[in-house]
Protein backbone atom coordinates (compact mmCIF):
# COMPACT_ATOMS: atom_id res chain seq x y z
CA UNK A 1 0.00 0.00 0.00
CA UNK A 2 1.12 3.61 -0.87
CA UNK A 3 2.52 5.59 1.79
CA UNK A 4 -0.43 8.71 2.01
CA UNK A 5 1.87 11.19 3.23
CA UNK A 6 4.94 11.59 1.52
CA UNK A 7 8.22 11.84 3.81
CA UNK A 8 8.60 15.79 3.73
CA UNK A 9 5.21 15.73 5.42
CA UNK A 10 6.55 15.79 8.79
CA UNK A 11 8.55 18.94 8.38
CA UNK A 12 5.55 20.37 6.00
CA UNK A 13 3.63 19.96 9.65
CA UNK A 14 6.17 21.37 11.96
CA UNK A 15 6.72 24.37 9.52
CA UNK A 16 3.06 25.41 8.92
CA UNK A 17 2.01 24.87 12.80
CA UNK A 18 4.92 27.29 14.07
CA UNK A 19 4.29 29.25 10.80
CA UNK A 20 0.43 30.12 11.68
CA UNK A 21 1.79 30.81 15.58
CA UNK A 22 4.26 33.95 13.86
CA UNK A 23 2.14 35.05 11.47
CA UNK A 24 -0.99 35.75 13.72
CA UNK A 25 1.36 37.00 16.37
CA UNK A 26 3.40 38.91 14.07
CA UNK A 27 -0.07 40.28 12.43
CA UNK A 28 -0.92 41.32 15.92
CA UNK A 29 2.13 42.90 17.05
CA UNK A 30 2.43 44.98 13.76
CA UNK A 31 -1.27 46.40 13.95
CA UNK A 32 -0.22 46.92 17.50
CA UNK A 33 2.63 49.02 16.43
CA UNK A 34 0.94 50.77 13.69
CA UNK A 35 -2.27 51.60 16.10
CA UNK A 36 0.09 53.27 18.88
CA UNK A 37 2.75 54.87 15.84
CA UNK A 38 2.89 58.45 14.91
CA UNK A 39 1.34 57.26 11.59
CA UNK A 40 -2.16 56.51 13.49
CA UNK A 41 -1.87 58.72 16.96
CA UNK A 42 -0.25 61.81 15.34
CA UNK A 43 2.08 62.23 18.55
CA UNK A 44 5.09 64.13 18.37
CA UNK A 45 3.89 64.77 14.84
CA UNK A 46 4.14 68.58 14.11
CA UNK A 47 1.71 69.86 11.46
CA UNK A 48 1.60 72.26 8.78
CA UNK A 49 0.31 75.48 9.21
CA UNK A 50 -0.63 78.61 7.41
CA UNK A 51 1.74 80.87 9.86
CA UNK A 52 4.56 78.48 11.50
CA UNK A 53 3.11 79.73 14.94
CA UNK A 54 5.74 79.44 17.79
CA UNK A 55 3.84 79.02 21.22
CA UNK A 56 7.08 78.62 22.43
CA UNK A 57 8.50 82.00 21.42
CA UNK A 58 5.23 83.48 22.46
CA UNK A 59 4.57 81.56 26.05
CA UNK A 60 8.25 80.85 27.15
CA UNK A 61 10.15 83.80 25.88
CA UNK A 62 7.43 86.64 25.96
CA UNK A 63 5.51 84.87 29.04
CA UNK A 64 1.94 85.27 27.42
CA UNK A 65 -0.88 83.60 29.63
CA UNK A 66 -2.36 81.00 27.70
CA UNK A 67 -5.40 82.82 28.26
CA UNK A 68 -4.74 86.07 26.27
CA UNK A 69 -5.34 83.98 22.78
CA UNK A 70 -7.52 81.15 24.12
CA UNK A 71 -10.14 82.97 25.69
CA UNK A 72 -12.86 80.88 26.33
CA UNK A 73 -11.05 77.79 27.38
CA UNK A 74 -12.74 78.81 31.02
CA UNK A 75 -16.57 79.49 29.98
CA UNK A 76 -17.11 76.92 26.95
CA UNK A 77 -16.28 73.66 25.52
CA UNK A 78 -13.64 75.20 23.04
CA UNK A 79 -10.80 76.80 24.11
CA UNK A 80 -11.02 79.50 21.65
CA UNK A 81 -8.81 80.88 18.76
CA UNK A 82 -7.46 83.88 18.80
CA UNK A 83 -8.63 86.46 15.63
CA UNK A 84 -6.43 87.69 13.15
CA UNK A 85 -7.07 91.06 15.28
CA UNK A 86 -5.48 89.56 18.24
CA UNK A 87 -2.70 88.95 16.50
CA UNK A 88 -2.68 92.45 15.55
CA UNK A 89 -2.98 93.58 19.22
CA UNK A 90 0.88 93.31 19.19
CA UNK A 91 1.87 93.00 15.35
CA UNK A 92 0.47 96.06 14.50
CA UNK A 93 3.53 97.20 16.31
CA UNK A 94 5.85 94.66 16.28
CA UNK A 95 7.37 92.48 13.03
CA UNK A 96 5.00 94.42 11.20
CA UNK A 97 6.73 93.73 7.45
CA UNK A 98 7.49 89.69 8.12
CA UNK A 99 6.57 87.85 5.50
CA UNK A 100 6.21 85.12 7.91
CA UNK A 101 2.74 86.90 9.16
CA UNK A 102 2.00 88.40 5.56
CA UNK A 103 -0.90 85.45 6.02
CA UNK A 104 -1.84 87.45 9.23
CA UNK A 105 -2.37 90.81 7.35
CA UNK A 106 -3.96 89.22 4.55
CA UNK A 107 -6.29 88.02 6.62
CA UNK A 108 -6.81 90.98 8.79
CA UNK A 109 -7.10 92.94 5.42
CA UNK A 110 -10.07 90.59 3.60
CA UNK A 111 -11.71 89.22 6.63
CA UNK A 112 -10.82 85.85 5.96
CA UNK A 113 -10.26 83.84 8.87
CA UNK A 114 -6.24 81.83 8.60
CA UNK A 115 -7.16 78.35 7.77
CA UNK A 116 -5.16 75.97 10.84
CA UNK A 117 -4.93 72.89 11.07
CA UNK A 118 -6.34 71.39 13.90
CA UNK A 119 -3.79 69.61 16.22
CA UNK A 120 -6.12 68.32 18.09
CA UNK A 121 -9.20 66.26 17.24
CA UNK A 122 -11.18 64.08 19.10
CA UNK A 123 -13.77 61.72 17.38
CA UNK A 124 -17.21 62.97 16.58
CA UNK A 125 -18.99 60.73 19.11
CA UNK A 126 -16.82 61.97 22.11
CA UNK A 127 -18.16 65.32 24.28
CA UNK A 128 -15.57 67.00 25.89
CA UNK A 129 -15.44 70.36 27.47
CA UNK A 130 -12.27 72.26 28.39
CA UNK A 131 -14.41 74.75 30.59
CA UNK A 132 -14.82 72.26 33.25
CA UNK A 133 -11.32 70.44 32.90
CA UNK A 134 -10.37 73.68 34.15
CA UNK A 135 -12.32 74.34 37.07
CA UNK A 136 -11.86 70.75 38.26
CA UNK A 137 -7.97 71.51 38.21
CA UNK A 138 -6.52 69.81 35.34
CA UNK A 139 -3.85 72.31 33.79
CA UNK A 140 -3.07 72.59 30.35
CA UNK A 141 -0.13 70.62 29.92
CA UNK A 142 -1.62 67.84 31.71
CA UNK A 143 -2.84 67.45 28.32
CA UNK A 144 -0.97 69.20 25.71
CA UNK A 145 2.24 68.33 26.91
CA UNK A 146 5.04 71.17 27.62
CA UNK A 147 3.24 73.56 24.65
CA UNK A 148 5.82 76.47 25.85
CA UNK A 149 8.83 74.37 24.42
CA UNK A 150 6.94 73.78 20.61
CA UNK A 151 8.57 76.01 18.27
CA UNK A 152 5.71 74.54 16.41
CA UNK A 153 2.37 72.53 18.06
CA UNK A 154 2.03 68.91 18.03
CA UNK A 155 0.56 66.48 20.13
CA UNK A 156 1.68 65.32 22.93
CA UNK A 157 -0.73 62.47 23.87
CA UNK A 158 -2.91 60.17 21.41
CA UNK A 159 -6.49 61.41 23.12
CA UNK A 160 -7.33 57.88 23.19
CA UNK A 161 -10.12 56.42 25.73
CA UNK A 162 -7.69 54.71 26.98
CA UNK A 163 -5.95 57.63 28.27
CA UNK A 164 -8.87 60.11 29.15
CA UNK A 165 -9.81 57.20 31.61
CA UNK A 166 -6.45 56.75 33.08
CA UNK A 167 -7.75 60.36 34.44
CA UNK A 168 -11.08 59.77 34.90
CA UNK A 169 -10.27 56.61 37.27
CA UNK A 170 -7.52 58.00 38.96
CA UNK A 171 -8.02 62.11 38.78
CA UNK A 172 -5.78 62.36 42.14
CA UNK A 173 -2.98 61.85 40.03
CA UNK A 174 -3.17 64.78 37.96
CA UNK A 175 -5.57 67.51 39.93
CA UNK A 176 -3.62 70.70 40.60
CA UNK A 177 -4.23 73.45 42.72
CA UNK A 178 -6.70 76.24 41.32
CA UNK A 179 -3.59 78.73 40.80
CA UNK A 180 -1.92 76.42 39.03
CA UNK A 181 -3.84 75.46 36.35
CA UNK A 182 -2.49 77.95 34.07
CA UNK A 183 0.92 77.16 35.18
CA UNK A 184 3.38 75.22 31.96
CA UNK A 185 6.26 73.80 34.44
CA UNK A 186 3.76 72.71 37.14
CA UNK A 187 4.69 68.69 37.59
CA UNK A 188 2.53 66.09 40.04
CA UNK A 189 5.29 65.68 42.17
CA UNK A 190 5.55 69.39 42.98
CA UNK A 191 3.43 71.46 45.36
CA UNK A 192 2.02 68.80 47.27
CA UNK A 193 1.20 71.39 50.13
CA UNK A 194 -2.74 69.91 49.30
CA UNK A 195 -3.07 66.43 49.62
CA UNK A 196 -4.40 65.40 45.94
CA UNK A 197 -7.03 63.41 47.47
CA UNK A 198 -7.87 66.83 49.66
CA UNK A 199 -7.80 68.41 46.30
CA UNK A 200 -10.44 65.88 44.39
CA UNK A 201 -12.29 66.57 47.56
CA UNK A 202 -12.57 70.04 47.12
CA UNK A 203 -13.28 70.31 43.21
CA UNK A 204 -15.98 67.77 44.49
CA UNK A 205 -14.83 65.54 41.97
CA UNK A 206 -16.96 62.57 41.49
CA UNK A 207 -15.25 59.69 42.57
CA UNK A 208 -18.19 57.18 43.02
CA UNK A 209 -17.67 55.86 39.37
CA UNK A 210 -19.75 58.05 37.06
CA UNK A 211 -16.43 59.65 35.43
CA UNK A 212 -16.45 56.52 33.47
CA UNK A 213 -20.04 55.95 32.88
CA UNK A 214 -20.21 55.84 28.72
CA UNK A 215 -22.87 58.39 29.02
CA UNK A 216 -19.95 61.05 30.66
CA UNK A 217 -18.34 61.53 27.30
CA UNK A 218 -20.69 59.20 25.06
CA UNK A 219 -23.99 61.11 25.15
CA UNK B 1 -3.51 17.31 -0.27
CA UNK B 2 -1.70 19.21 2.31
CA UNK B 3 -1.36 22.03 0.30
CA UNK B 4 -5.11 22.17 -0.31
CA UNK B 5 -6.25 22.00 3.56
CA UNK B 6 -3.34 24.85 3.67
CA UNK B 7 -5.12 26.75 1.25
CA UNK B 8 -8.82 26.08 2.95
CA UNK B 9 -7.44 27.52 6.34
CA UNK B 10 -6.53 30.38 4.86
CA UNK B 11 -9.73 31.08 3.47
CA UNK B 12 -10.84 32.14 7.10
CA UNK B 13 -8.41 33.79 7.72
CA UNK B 14 -7.97 36.27 4.93
CA UNK B 15 -11.54 36.91 5.69
CA UNK B 16 -10.88 37.77 9.16
CA UNK B 17 -7.99 40.29 8.03
CA UNK B 18 -10.98 41.82 5.66
CA UNK B 19 -13.44 41.94 8.05
CA UNK B 20 -10.34 44.17 10.31
CA UNK B 21 -10.55 46.52 7.19
CA UNK B 22 -13.86 47.09 7.67
CA UNK B 23 -13.35 48.96 10.60
CA UNK B 24 -10.74 51.11 8.61
CA UNK B 25 -14.33 53.80 7.57
CA UNK B 26 -14.16 57.12 9.84
CA UNK B 27 -17.65 57.73 9.27
CA UNK B 28 -18.56 58.17 12.81
CA UNK B 29 -15.59 59.90 13.66
CA UNK B 30 -16.26 62.77 11.28
CA UNK B 31 -19.94 63.43 11.54
CA UNK B 32 -21.78 65.98 8.59
CA UNK B 33 -21.89 68.19 11.43
CA UNK B 34 -20.20 71.69 12.08
CA UNK B 35 -17.75 71.40 14.56
CA UNK B 36 -16.28 75.02 15.95
CA UNK B 37 -14.44 76.66 13.85
CA UNK B 38 -14.70 73.70 10.98
CA UNK B 39 -14.77 74.56 7.06
CA UNK B 40 -18.11 74.45 5.53
CA UNK B 41 -19.01 73.76 1.78
CA UNK B 42 -22.97 74.82 2.45
CA UNK B 43 -21.83 78.55 3.28
CA UNK B 44 -20.12 80.95 1.03
CA UNK B 45 -17.33 81.83 2.82
CA UNK B 46 -15.94 78.72 3.65
CA UNK B 47 -16.54 79.19 7.42
CA UNK B 48 -19.62 76.88 9.67
CA UNK B 49 -18.74 79.74 12.21
CA UNK B 50 -21.88 82.34 11.04
CA UNK B 51 -21.48 86.09 11.42
CA UNK B 52 -23.72 87.69 13.82
CA UNK B 53 -26.40 89.62 12.15
CA UNK B 54 -26.71 93.31 12.55
CA UNK B 55 -27.62 94.96 15.81
CA UNK B 56 -27.76 91.87 17.86
CA UNK B 57 -27.44 91.42 21.51
CA UNK B 58 -26.16 88.32 23.47
CA UNK B 59 -29.12 87.04 25.65
CA UNK B 60 -27.96 88.80 29.69
CA UNK B 61 -25.62 90.97 27.73
CA UNK B 62 -28.04 94.16 26.93
CA UNK B 63 -26.20 97.09 27.50
CA UNK B 64 -28.91 98.86 30.06
CA UNK B 65 -26.11 100.16 33.14
CA UNK B 66 -24.15 103.35 30.83
CA UNK B 67 -21.81 103.37 34.22
CA UNK B 68 -21.48 99.26 34.18
CA UNK B 69 -21.18 98.74 30.79
CA UNK B 70 -19.33 101.79 29.36
CA UNK B 71 -17.96 103.33 32.42
CA UNK B 72 -19.41 107.01 32.34
CA UNK B 73 -23.06 108.43 33.48
CA UNK B 74 -24.36 111.00 30.99
CA UNK B 75 -20.63 111.20 29.46
CA UNK B 76 -18.74 111.63 32.38
CA UNK B 77 -16.22 108.91 34.04
CA UNK B 78 -17.57 107.06 36.73
CA UNK B 79 -15.50 108.06 39.76
CA UNK B 80 -16.38 104.48 41.70
CA UNK B 81 -17.27 100.92 40.76
CA UNK B 82 -20.25 99.85 39.92
CA UNK B 83 -19.88 97.01 42.37
CA UNK B 84 -19.37 96.23 45.85
CA UNK B 85 -15.40 96.02 46.23
CA UNK B 86 -14.64 92.83 47.62
CA UNK B 87 -10.85 90.43 48.23
CA UNK B 88 -12.46 88.45 45.76
CA UNK B 89 -13.21 91.06 42.69
CA UNK B 90 -9.62 92.56 43.16
CA UNK B 91 -7.67 88.82 43.17
CA UNK B 92 -10.17 87.96 39.99
CA UNK B 93 -8.29 91.51 38.67
CA UNK B 94 -5.30 90.83 39.54
CA UNK B 95 -5.49 87.36 38.01
CA UNK B 96 -7.17 88.55 34.90
CA UNK B 97 -4.06 91.64 34.90
CA UNK B 98 -1.09 89.25 34.82
CA UNK B 99 -2.96 87.31 31.92
CA UNK B 100 -4.43 89.82 29.39
CA UNK B 101 -2.48 93.54 30.83
CA UNK B 102 0.97 92.44 32.12
CA UNK B 103 2.30 91.19 28.58
CA UNK B 104 2.85 94.80 27.87
CA UNK B 105 2.18 97.14 31.28
CA UNK B 106 3.98 94.72 33.17
CA UNK B 107 3.01 93.19 36.85
CA UNK B 108 3.42 95.99 38.30
CA UNK B 109 2.15 98.73 35.61
CA UNK B 110 5.01 100.41 35.35
CA UNK B 111 5.14 100.11 31.57
CA UNK B 112 7.37 97.71 31.04
CA UNK B 113 6.39 94.26 30.06
CA UNK B 114 8.24 92.05 27.83
CA UNK B 115 6.35 92.89 24.85
CA UNK B 116 7.23 96.36 25.36
CA UNK B 117 10.99 94.98 25.77
CA UNK B 118 10.55 93.68 22.34
CA UNK B 119 9.70 96.84 20.51
CA UNK B 120 5.75 97.63 21.19
CA UNK B 121 5.65 101.44 21.96
CA UNK B 122 6.09 102.15 25.69
CA UNK B 123 2.62 102.46 27.28
CA UNK B 124 2.27 105.48 30.52
CA UNK B 125 3.16 103.97 33.85
CA UNK B 126 0.25 103.65 35.99
CA UNK B 127 1.96 105.44 38.48
CA UNK B 128 1.79 108.96 37.07
CA UNK B 129 -0.17 111.52 38.42
CA UNK B 130 -1.90 111.63 35.76
CA UNK B 131 -2.79 108.10 35.76
CA UNK B 132 -3.67 108.21 39.38
CA UNK B 133 -6.02 111.01 39.41
CA UNK B 134 -7.66 109.34 36.39
CA UNK B 135 -11.39 108.70 37.12
CA UNK B 136 -11.49 104.76 37.25
CA UNK B 137 -14.19 104.83 34.24
CA UNK B 138 -11.41 106.00 32.01
CA UNK B 139 -9.49 102.12 32.99
CA UNK B 140 -12.97 100.31 32.32
CA UNK B 141 -13.17 103.06 29.06
CA UNK B 142 -9.48 101.71 28.01
CA UNK B 143 -9.98 98.31 27.99
CA UNK B 144 -13.01 98.17 26.07
CA UNK B 145 -11.89 100.98 23.28
CA UNK B 146 -8.60 100.61 23.49
CA UNK B 147 -6.21 103.83 23.34
CA UNK B 148 -3.00 104.81 21.31
CA UNK B 149 -1.44 101.73 20.01
CA UNK B 150 -3.44 99.25 22.23
CA UNK B 151 -6.21 97.80 20.22
CA UNK B 152 -9.68 97.51 22.27
CA UNK B 153 -10.08 93.98 24.79
CA UNK B 154 -13.84 94.03 25.01
CA UNK B 155 -14.06 90.72 22.98
CA UNK B 156 -11.32 89.08 25.71
CA UNK B 157 -12.52 90.44 28.70
CA UNK B 158 -16.02 91.00 29.78
CA UNK B 159 -17.06 93.89 31.49
CA UNK B 160 -17.47 92.54 34.79
CA UNK B 161 -13.62 91.09 34.34
CA UNK B 162 -12.88 95.14 33.40
CA UNK B 163 -14.24 96.71 36.52
CA UNK B 164 -11.98 93.97 38.50
CA UNK B 165 -8.85 94.91 36.44
CA UNK B 166 -9.62 98.90 36.98
CA UNK B 167 -10.16 98.02 40.88
CA UNK B 168 -6.76 96.06 40.43
CA UNK B 169 -5.14 98.70 38.68
CA UNK B 170 -6.00 100.74 41.36
CA UNK B 171 -4.51 98.68 44.50
CA UNK B 172 -0.92 98.80 42.04
CA UNK B 173 -1.01 102.43 42.35
CA UNK B 174 -1.68 102.80 46.02
CA UNK B 175 1.32 99.83 46.26
CA UNK B 176 3.35 102.33 44.84
CA UNK B 177 2.72 105.48 47.08
CA UNK B 178 1.38 103.80 50.22
CA UNK B 179 1.77 105.17 53.56
CA UNK B 180 2.95 103.23 56.63
CA UNK B 181 0.54 105.00 58.82
CA UNK B 182 -1.99 103.22 57.42
CA UNK B 183 -1.00 99.71 57.55
CA UNK B 184 -2.76 97.94 60.51
CA UNK B 185 -0.23 98.57 63.26
CA UNK B 186 0.78 95.02 63.52
CA UNK B 187 2.26 94.29 60.01
CA UNK B 188 3.70 97.95 60.63
CA UNK B 189 6.00 96.79 63.55
CA UNK B 190 6.71 94.25 61.55
CA UNK B 191 7.92 96.32 58.47
CA UNK B 192 9.58 98.80 60.83
CA UNK B 193 11.25 96.07 62.79
CA UNK B 194 12.25 94.60 59.02
CA UNK B 195 14.04 97.88 58.31
CA UNK B 196 16.00 98.28 61.16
Amino acid sequence: MAQIFSRNANVYARVTTFGIVVLICGVGWATNEVFWSPYTTYVDVPLTQPVPFSHKHHVAEDGIDCRYCHTSVEKSRFAGMPTSETCMHCHSQIFTDVPLLAPVRESLATNAPLKWNRVHDLPDYVYFDHSIHVAKGIGCSTCHGRVDQMPITWRVNTLYMKWCLDCHRHPQKFVRPPDKVFAMTWQPSQDRQLEPTQLVRQYHIDTSGRLTNCSTCHR
Amino acid sequence: MISLSIRTSLYPLCFCGFLFLCACRHDMMNEPRAKTFSQSEFFKDGASARPLPANVVPRGEAQVNDAFHIGMTNGVYVTQLPMQLTPKLLARGRERFEAICAECHGRTGDGNGMVVQRGFPVPPSYHLDRMRNAPLGHFFDVITNGYGAMFPYAAQVEPQDRWAIAAYIRALQLSQHANPNDLPPDVRNKLEAESK
